[in-house]
């Protein structure tokens, strides 16, 4: 009765959606407000709707009604409340209920807005949200329905669907599979709805971009009221990625943080244009140029978001996350086929429009880096693209399958994430307008200089890679040169109004909030570069089958197994644990527990043991695939150095964002 | 013993010392293979069975053979080299993690920096039309700059930014009064 409630609550949803677009095409097109508004007030009316429907499938998951076959999937009695929670979004139906549920309501809160000085964007602001959140919809209703439950027909067959077949009788399982284990840590259960978020956020400065070009606005006025909603979709976007990369080093037992896989690409595509999308626009808010090109970043970013959402949900491109194969690849492919092909014809339709006077007279000045930063982006965008689509051209033109591994990847971007690193330290030192070699120089010879002293402390250090002396001197450059413009700023300050040094910091950065947060974001992203470059370049790793007393080496460590023991969990798992005593020169430094852990269900957990400092990560995992007893007991230790200042810079990113996007109270300064 | 039945017991003998040397080469090889030196070559290739999954932390029990296949292959003395194109040879170029350089996968290798390479060309044309189009079509001379919008100003030094600073506090504090 629920699931049908639930399913009917989607029918309604849809049929508004699809309501209020074609009312507020029709009251663009008669000029008719009144038409607008119904628009605007079904588009309002979604939310609910959908939340009541979303609220269903949470009961449902939560009282365990194992006929309907999506709960019977991802949930099973021996699971904690919030686990049953986070089910939602743990199979794909589930987490097309989320993406769809996440699009109403932002749509319903864009809506919601003061609309009297940009009347005539509404309508087409609407039309694009409903018709993205129609799509989706119709995924869920015809393709990936949650609320299918269990059959028998007459045949004896099992068959799942949402309204009984001829003669068939209901079937209700008593108990689920639950819920996948690699699922059950808190990365992946904040990890898809962080990136769903930032996905579904794109879709508005993207809406109000293709109503600019559709009322012929050539003004920026689309990028001044999407500026906080562009912010939000990128860090929830970025977190989301870092959430990914931490689960994926606490739980696929690897020891590593990215693996190049195509879904994990394809999260990363519209973060790229996203981020090059965030640069240029400044450049249109300050010196109204590149109009034409912004357009073109948000459309791509917009489909980029539906691809990605394509990749992990059509198994056409099979990797270690993805779903089941379904028949909802060609509809996601027909989609994303139409809306890029309308966008782009409708920027052509508008491209003399939207042309501005570009007064860029030196390769020095900031616009122009800002562009070398939107080339170095696309650069990476085209690398990944490239790769995760060629496995399919090879497959279609030859029949033969090959695989881009992560080899291809590191050798492509290294350089240009080094160039994007040269930039951060370059570029808040430029000035807009004229500058040349000379001034941008002058301008950045002094903060150089302690930089030049990095790559001699590293030659101490006995440091002999080139790619680790590049890289990590370029780290000190940014960290260097951005601190040198937070003294400066605040130096400045303090002489006009004798504050003390602290409080003219503070009050720097409450007042440019935009560029201090920024520079605190550009810092972020280079502490994160020091644990890339530790793990990536200095990882090393040994694999050993001890007998209890016996030990293994590694990187100066010595582990000593010291016991293996089996036994059952409150929630019915067996688990496998080992203590190993770890020492080095001599010094006792603790013990580590690798295990795993089987499930009812039949799957299986691996969990890492790891000891967790500034300088380093020691990791040890338990093979679990080969012969596991107490005689001979298989461990695979890896030793990743600095791993742990991509976490710190993390924070440092989630801090420095704080900054940026504050709402700032002063209206006058909000202006700017 | 007459001189011919000698000689054919020590030429008996010899041959049977030669048959030995054999066998005692074969017990003299190396020590299996380690784990490490197992994955060290495990960790270049990818199972030919699960998608993406490395051959040296997959789990399954095929996987498993298959590293116990290179381990036998490493006391055979064969190289890393041999060792991957037997891979190859029976599962295809997919166990490798980059596709060879053979027939269509060229492509994949000249597509980005022709791209890329294509990007910067562009850019580098476009700046020369707008240095061009910003220079006085008479004398030569730049074209005064449009006004930026927002209180940043338009010149800058490394010197004459911290007046930058300045200045614009001085307008922030004109404004508080």
């Amino acid at each position: 009765m629920l699931a049908q409630f639930g399913f009917g609550m989607f029918v309604l949803t849809f049929l508004l959606s699809l309501f209020s677009m074609v009312t507020a095409v029709l009251g663009y097109f008669n000029k008719s407000d009144r038409w607008v508004e119904t628009a605007r007030r079904a588009m309002l009316l979604t939310f609910p709707l959908i939340t009541l429907a979303a609220l269903t499938l949470i009961f449902l998951l939560v009282s365990g009604h194992y006929e309907l076959e999506y709960v019977y999937s991802v949930t099973s009695n021996d699971m904690p409340l919030y686990l049953k929670i986070t089910a939602l979004w743990g199979g794909q139906a589930g987490s097309l209920v989320l993406w769809s549920w996440l699009m109403a309501a932002f749509a319903s809160a864009v809506t919601l807005r003061k609309w009297e000085r940009d009347r005539e964007l509404l309508p087409w602001v609407i039309v694009v949200t409903s018709v993205t959140l129609a799509f989706f919809l119709s995924l869920s209703i015809f393709y990936e329905n949650p609320f299918v439950r269990w059959w028998q027909t007459t045949g004896g067959e099992f068959v799942q669907r949402m309204f009984a077949p001829a003669g068939a009788i209901a079937i209700t399982p008593t108990d689920g599979q639950g819920l996948n284990p690699l699922l059950r840590h808190p990365g992946m259960i904040l990890h898809p709805p962080m990136l769903y978020l930032g996905f579904v956020a794109f879709v508005i400065p993207f809406a109000f971009a293709i109503a600019a070009l559709v009322t012929g606005r050539s003004d920026d006025r689309w990028i001044r009221l999407t500026r906080q909603w562009t912010l939000v979709a990128w860090l929830f976007l970025s977190l989301g990625l870092v959430l990914g990369m931490r689960w994926a080093y606490d739980v696929l037992g690897w020891g590593g943080y990215w693996a190049w896989d195509p879904v994990e690409i394809a999260a990363l595509m519209p973060w790229l244009t996203g981020t090059a999308f965030l640069h240029s626009v400044m450049i249109q808010e300050k010196r109204g140029m590149f109009k034409q090109w912004n357009m073109l970043l948000i459309i791509l970013t917009y489909s980029l978001v539906i691809f990605g959402t394509f990749l992990t949900r059509s198994g056409v491109l099979s990797s270690v996350h993805a779903f089941s194969q379904s028949a909802i690849g060609p509809m996601f492919f027909a989609f994303i086929g139409i809306t890029f092909v309308t966008s782009v014809a409708l920027l052509i339709y508008r491209w003399k429009d939207l042309h501005s006077d570009v007064e860029m007279s030196s390769m020095f000045s900031r616009e122009a880096l800002f562009l070398l930063n939107n080339l170095l982006f696309m650069g990476v965008l085209i690398v990944c693209f490239w790769g995760v689509i060629f496995p399919l051209i090879s497959e279609l033109v030859t029949g033969q399958k090959v695989t881009v591994g992560p080899p291809f990847y590191q050798r492509a971007n290294a350089p240009l994430f080094g160039a994007l690193m040269a930039l951060m330290g370059i570029a808040p030192l430029s000035a807009w307008g004229k500058s040349t070699f000379k001034t941008l120089g002058r301008a950045l010879w002094k903060p150089s200089i302690p930089s030049a002293i990095v790559p001699l402390v590293l030659v101490i250090l006995g440091v002999r890679n080139w790619i680790a002396m590049v890289g990590f001197t370029l780290i000190a450059f940014v960290i260097f040169v951005t601190l040198f413009e937070f003294w400066r700023g605040a130096r400045s300050r303090q002489k006009k109004t004798s504050e003390v040094f602290l409080v003219s910091l503070w009050q720097l950065a409450r007042r440019n909030r935009r560029r201090y947060g920024g520079y605190l974001i550009h810092i972020s992203m280079v502490v994160m570069a020091i644990g890339i470059l530790g793990i990536e370049l200095y990882q090393t790793t040994t694999q050993k089958t001890l007998a209890v007393g016996e030990d293994i080496q590694i990187a100066g460590y010595t582990l000593r197994y010291d016991s293996l023991a089996q036994f059952p969990y409150t929630d019915g798992r067996i688990v496998t644990r080992a203590v190993l005593s770890v020492f080095q020169g001599g010094k006792f430094l603790g013990e580590l527990y690798p295990r795993y852990d089987y499930y009812p269900s039949g799957q299986l957990m691996t969990i890492a043991g790891v000891r967790s400092t500034l300088a380093d990560d020691l990791y040890v995992v338990l093979v679990n695939w080969e012969n596991v007893s107490a005689a001979q007991t298989p461990f695979k230790v890896y030793h990743n150095p600095l791993v742990n200042w991509l976490w710190i810079g993390s924070l440092i990113f989630i801090f420095g964002f704080l900054v940026a996007a504050w709402p700032v109270r002063e209206a006058d300064i909000q202006e700017r | 013993m007459n001189i011919k039945n000698f000689t054919i017991v020590i030429v008996y003998l010899l041959l049977l010392a030669a048959a030995l040397v054999p066998v005692m080469v074969v017990s003299a090889q190396q020590p299996t293979p380690s784990d490490d030196q197992v994955n060290a070559i495990a960790r270049k290739l990818y199972c030919p069975v699960c998608e993406n999954t490395p051959l040296d932390v997959c789990p399954t029990t095929a996987c498993h053979q298959w590293r116990e296949l290179i381990r036998q292959m490493l006391a055979e003395g064969k190289t890393e080299a041999e060792i991957k194109r037997y891979f190859v040879d029976y599962y295809g170029a997919r166990v490798l993690s980059e596709p060879p350089v053979t027939g269509i996968n060229w492509l994949m290798y000249i597509v980005p920096p022709v791209l890329f390479l294509g990007g910067v060309y562009l850019l580098f044309r476009a700046f020369q039309t707008w240095k061009r189009l910003g220079k006085d079509p008479v004398s030569g001379a730049d074209k005064p700059a449009k006004p930026v919008v927002g209180p940043e100003p338009t010149i800058g030094s490394g010197l004459a930014a911290s007046d930058e600073y300045v200045a614009r506090i001085e307008e922030e504090l004109e404004k508080r009064k």
